[in-house]
């Protein structure tokens, strides 16, 4: 049956597709706090835009609620800011029901982990082809400060005065446990490496993941400063690229070597160590993935960014749905609406 | 010896039996070939929650009703004329339904210690005398079974799992019903098993011989074909009515389906029809939990996809929140909602009506949402459709409520021709030069529907209150009391657009039942009843919950008494008490079983009998109604 969505999806987009970042920024301000992450992740975003090469009315982005959730608003394109924790099945929804869209979901650390993480398990699992952000800013922000399932234990917030009890998530580990095909790590101190990463991304077929550290100046200002600024980052985190070696350190001077299944830091610069000594990342590695998302919370190891996993032999699930769909008709033909509601056995009063 | 024949004009046979016994499978084929057989017809299955409860106990007791006739049969029956009981613990629990002089056919050797012993009986009932005023046919069925087979070399393993087509063999000579109907379905079945073919076929001939040889087995029953509207019928439940429905539905619209749903019992049959509905191009997710379910169909209908979700009691409490979503965005959306007894996990395999409140009102802020009600089986099928249309030309998340007696019993159904059901038009944007997301059409309020890919109508839509019009996030206090109005009205305005209620006898007078749902069949044989006794008593039924049909408050205040009666405390009772200001009496039950005909008729008899408070209602509080 041809129905009005296929008939709409036969008419050419009309022009060209040559935008540039002004194209997507819709005629509203912007009304997050002045120095929000959000902000440093939106022009990155804007700017990628262009690159897809996909006619605008193509485009969805979809959030749940949270500082997150205001995203949509400012990207000109379809948008759908939906309720808390629940972006992922909503664009699940979509990309199911419209597998000619690129779906992309904004969430937080509260909308995702905690009243959307069931959502998030299963959306990881079920590899619907979608892109997801996760502004982690390990605090709840939206509704002014209290603490999140990223927030580490004993940090003092308007709700754990004396500091938190709960153990944090790690997103990107709970990501991979839960079977996320594409899982990264990026941050809002530097839009042009956080722009390259949400390419990839978007070149992922299946679910894709990127955890994005971004700071809230107002209830949690600094909380990503050791790995996010300048200064520091280069000593305290390690860029994860495909078959690049785990060199960090502000001179290069350190890498990452695996012990059995345990990371070590080796130094470059002193005797009996060299590059080749030191792990070479494989993306296409599930079990190396595990092992350096394990590396976050570690006192002494830097902490992984960059691309953790990138797996691209399973299939998304609307591609899934599409071919049980074609191969249903491929082997009964299309299905004839008479003799469906004449069902098994009928019979005829004349 | 030859054999009597009595005529009848309708029937009621019960099969009862252990969960695995194979009594829905009887059932059905029963019911099935009596709509075969030209009869009007109306089952009833009943079972427990649990899968597989242990044999022989009485909580494990599966059965499955059907009532069949000549005419007027709208309900499963109240009285049970045939009994088949396989074992001890299915006679007991189901003995107080069946009729002084009826049927009692058991198979005998369900009656050993062990199963007396389970049942909680102390002697054997089939011995001491205690079934006197029924006509009890113990069988050994086993054993009958057995010398049934006896020239034909089948394992008797399954010769004994065919012991349920043998006691439907037997029923079917009773009412001299034709074999073909079961053994179609038999060679379908088990098509490429020629011994299971063989074997069921073998012992449904050998149920039929049996009683026809049998000494006892004097009298065959004849009900004579029911004058049906000529055409193709079938049988069918609720729940299967809905999944065609929407399948229809999404067809007649030109739009693609999305089912966005969790398993839920009385709810997973449309669940399971529709995954297997692929070559028709529909697709399904079985979410991970109730709020996925119906947050994916949102994001369907964002789409473009005709969306729904179905589910059960427990989980359209968890939904609503969603539901809101869908109103304050104007998607269109339907919400199947197959009512179960609650609160909360309550009576998972029994039915009620006691969402009503919760479908109008059971969400936070003003969320008003079209509520409809199917009357029956077959009717589902009718309201499935018109949840659609409502949903697509009025922008609107729509609920659609059955229940589990109607989502699972079944009845004839005369199937319609689809080029001659009513197309369905959603309201799509055209013209990206003038369009805004919240414009609306004057007439009927809807917003416009422009799905991701239509170009140059890219916007953003979601929970927080817009402006009118451009749709843009506003918290301008005059615009909210705008928008939450306009919400109202657009549902309100809709009474428009929907049939007036209609009243069966008198038009005016002194007493009017009026029912919704799946209370239809028994209220209107109650009244059927009623009226052919020469009392004067009128009918209607509301399919429409909300907007209400435009004439309801006429019709109300045309008679004197209004009663209501409901599968709840009193909640339809209570919406129309507060909106027409006129006092109804209520007939209540909560017993996760729905409403007999005849218990309906005994307290409308008694109402009709008590003349001196003819003037009632008064507003003097010792005058107010008292529920029956």
């Amino acid at each position: 049956m041809k129905t009005i969505i296929d008939e709409m999806l036969e008419k050419p987009h009309s022009g060209d597709t040559n935008y540039t970042s002004k194209d997507f920024k819709p005629d509203v301000d912007v009304r997050w706090c002045a120095g929000c992450g959000a902000i440093s992740v939106l022009s990155p975003a804007q700017r990628l835009m262009p690159e897809l090469g996909i006619p605008k009315e193509k485009i969805v982005f979809i959030s749940g609620i949270g500082c997150s959730g205001r995203f949509p608003y400012y990207m000109d394109t379809y948008g759908f800011h939906g309720i808390h924790g629940r972006a992922l099945p909503i664009a699940s929804g979509l990309k199911i029901a419209r597998p000619d869209l690129s779906v992309w979901v904004v969430t937080g650390d509260g909308d995702n982990m905690s009243i959307g993480g069931n959502h998030f398990i299963h959306a990881c699992r079920r590899n619907v082809d979608m892109n997801v952000l996760m502004f982690n800013n390990e605090v709840y922000s939206l509704t002014k400060g209290q603490y999140s399932p990223t927030s580490h234990r004993g940090q003092i917030t308007k709700s754990s005065p004396l500091g938190a009890l709960d153990d944090p998530f790690n997103p990107v580990a709970l990501a991979l446990g839960a079977s996320a095909t594409f899982v990264a790590r990026g941050h809002d101190k530097d839009r042009a490496q956080l722009q390259q990463l949400l390419l990839k991304a978007s070149q992922h077929k299946g679910f894709s993941f990127v955890e994005i550290y971004t700071n809230c100046r107002i209830f949690n200002d600094g909380a990503f400063d050791l790995y996010t600024n300048a200064e520091s980052r280069e000593d305290h985190t390690v860029w994860l690229e495909h078959d690049k070696p785990l060199v960090f350190g502000k001179n290069k001077n350190k890498g990452i070597k695996l012990e059995g299944f345990k990371p070590t830091i080796i130094d470059l610069t002193a005797g009996g160590n060299s590059i080749n000594d030191v792990l070479v990342h494989n993306e296409k590695d599930s079990t190396l993935a595990f092992i350096l998302a394990n590396m976050t919370y570690s006192e002494t190891l830097p902490r992984p960014m960059g691309t953790l996993q990138n797996l691209d032999e399973r299939s998304s699930y609307e591609d899934r749905v599409v071919e049980q769909i074609q191969q249903e008709v491929e082997t009964k033909g299309i299905g004839n609406l008479e003799s469906l509601l004449l069902g098994g056995s009928f019979w005829e009063i004349k | 010896m030859d054999k009597l024949i009595e005529h009848l004009e309708e029937v009621t046979v019960r099969f009862a039996g252990d969960s695995g016994d194979g009594m829905q499978l009887i059932g059905t084929q029963f019911s099935d070939t009596a709509g075969f057989a030209g009869n009007e017809v109306n089952t009833f299955p009943d079972y427990p929650s649990e899968i597989r409860a242990p044999e022989g106990t009485l909580y494990g007791v599966s059965a499955f009703q059907v009532h069949f006739g000549s005419k007027n049969i709208h309900t499963s029956g109240d009285f049970v004329d045939v009994l088949v009981a396989m074992n001890a613990a299915s006679l007991k629990v189901n003995l107080a339904h069946v009729r002084e002089q009826g049927i009692i056919i058991v198979n005998a050797e369900g009656f050993d210690d062990r199963n007396l012993k389970l049942a909680g009986y102390a002697k054997n009932p089939l011995e001491d005398g205690s079934l006197a005023k029924f006509n009890v046919f113990p069988i050994e069925m086993n054993k009958e079974l057995k010398k049934a087979f006896i020239e034909v070399d089948t394992p008797t393993k399954l010769v004994q799992k065919t012991r349920n087509i043998f006691a439907l063999g037997i029923t079917y000579w009773l009412f001299n019903r034709p074999l073909e109907a079961t053994v179609n379905w038999i060679n379908k079945k088990f098509k490429g098993k020629e011994d299971v073919i063989m074997a069921n076929v073998h012992s449904l001939q050998g149920g039929w011989n049996f009683a026809e040889k049998h000494p006892d087995f004097r009298k065959q029953y004849i009900i004579d074909k029911s004058e049906l509207p000529p055409g193709k019928y079938r049988s069918i439940t609720g729940n299967q009515a809905v999944a065609l429905g929407l399948v229809v539905a999404a067809t007649k619209a030109h739009l693609p389906l999305f089912l966005g749903s969790y398993p839920i019992t009385p709810a997973t049959d449309i669940l399971h029809a529709i995954s297997g509905y692929k070559k028709y191009g529909v697709k399904h997710l079985q979410a991970e939990d109730e709020i996925a379910g119906i947050t994916s169909a949102i994001g369907a209908a964002f789409g473009g996809s005709l969306a729904v979700t179905t589910t059960s009691g427990p989980g359209l409490s968890l939904k609503t929140e969603a539901i809101g979503l869908a109103i304050m965005t104007e998607l269109p959306l339907i919400i199947v909602n197959v009512m179960r007894a609650g609160p909360s996990t309550g009576l998972p395999t029994k039915t009620e009506q006691s969402d009503l409140m919760q479908a109008m009102y059971g969400r936070h802020g003003e969320a008003p949402m079209p509520v409809l009600a199917a009357a029956s089986s077959a009717d589902c099928f009718d309201m499935t459709l018109e949840a659609a249309r409502i949903a697509l030309k009025y922008m609107t998340p729509v609920m659609l409520l059955t229940d589990g007696y109607i989502g699972q019993a079944s009845e004839p159904w005369r199937i319609p021709e689809i080029d001659k059901l009513p197309e369905i038009a959603p309201h799509f944007a055209q013209d990206a030069a003038t369009f805004k997301p919240y414009l609306r059409n004057p007439e009927t309020l809807a917003r416009q529907w422009a799905i991701p890919g239509m170009q140059g109508m890219e916007h953003r839509i979601g929970g927080l209150e817009k402006e009118d019009g451009s749709g843009v996030v506003s918290h301008d206090p005059m615009n909210h009391q705008k928008m939450v109005e306009l919400r109202q009205r657009k549902v309100d305005g809709i009474a428009n657009d929907i049939p007036d209620l209609e009243v069966m006898g008198e038009q005016e007078g002194d007493l009017l039942l009026l029912s919704w749902g799946s209370s239809y069949g028994a209220a209107k044989t109650a009244v059927e009843h009623l009226q052919a006794q020469g009392h004067n008593i009128s009918y209607a039924h509301l399919r429409y919950l909300n907007p209400f049909p435009r004439n309801l408050g006429d019709v109300l205040h045309k008679f004197d008494r209004v009663v209501i009666p409901e599968l709840n405390l009193g909640q339809l009772k209570n919406l129309i008490q507060a909106k027409y200001v006129k006092r109804v009496m209520g007939i209540n039950k909560v017993q996760g079983k729905p409403f007999k005909a005849v218990e309906l008729e005994e307290k409308l008899l008694k109402l009709i009998s008590m003349r001196d408070i003819k003037k009632w209602p008064t507003n003097k509080k010792e005058d107010l109604p008292v529920d029956l």
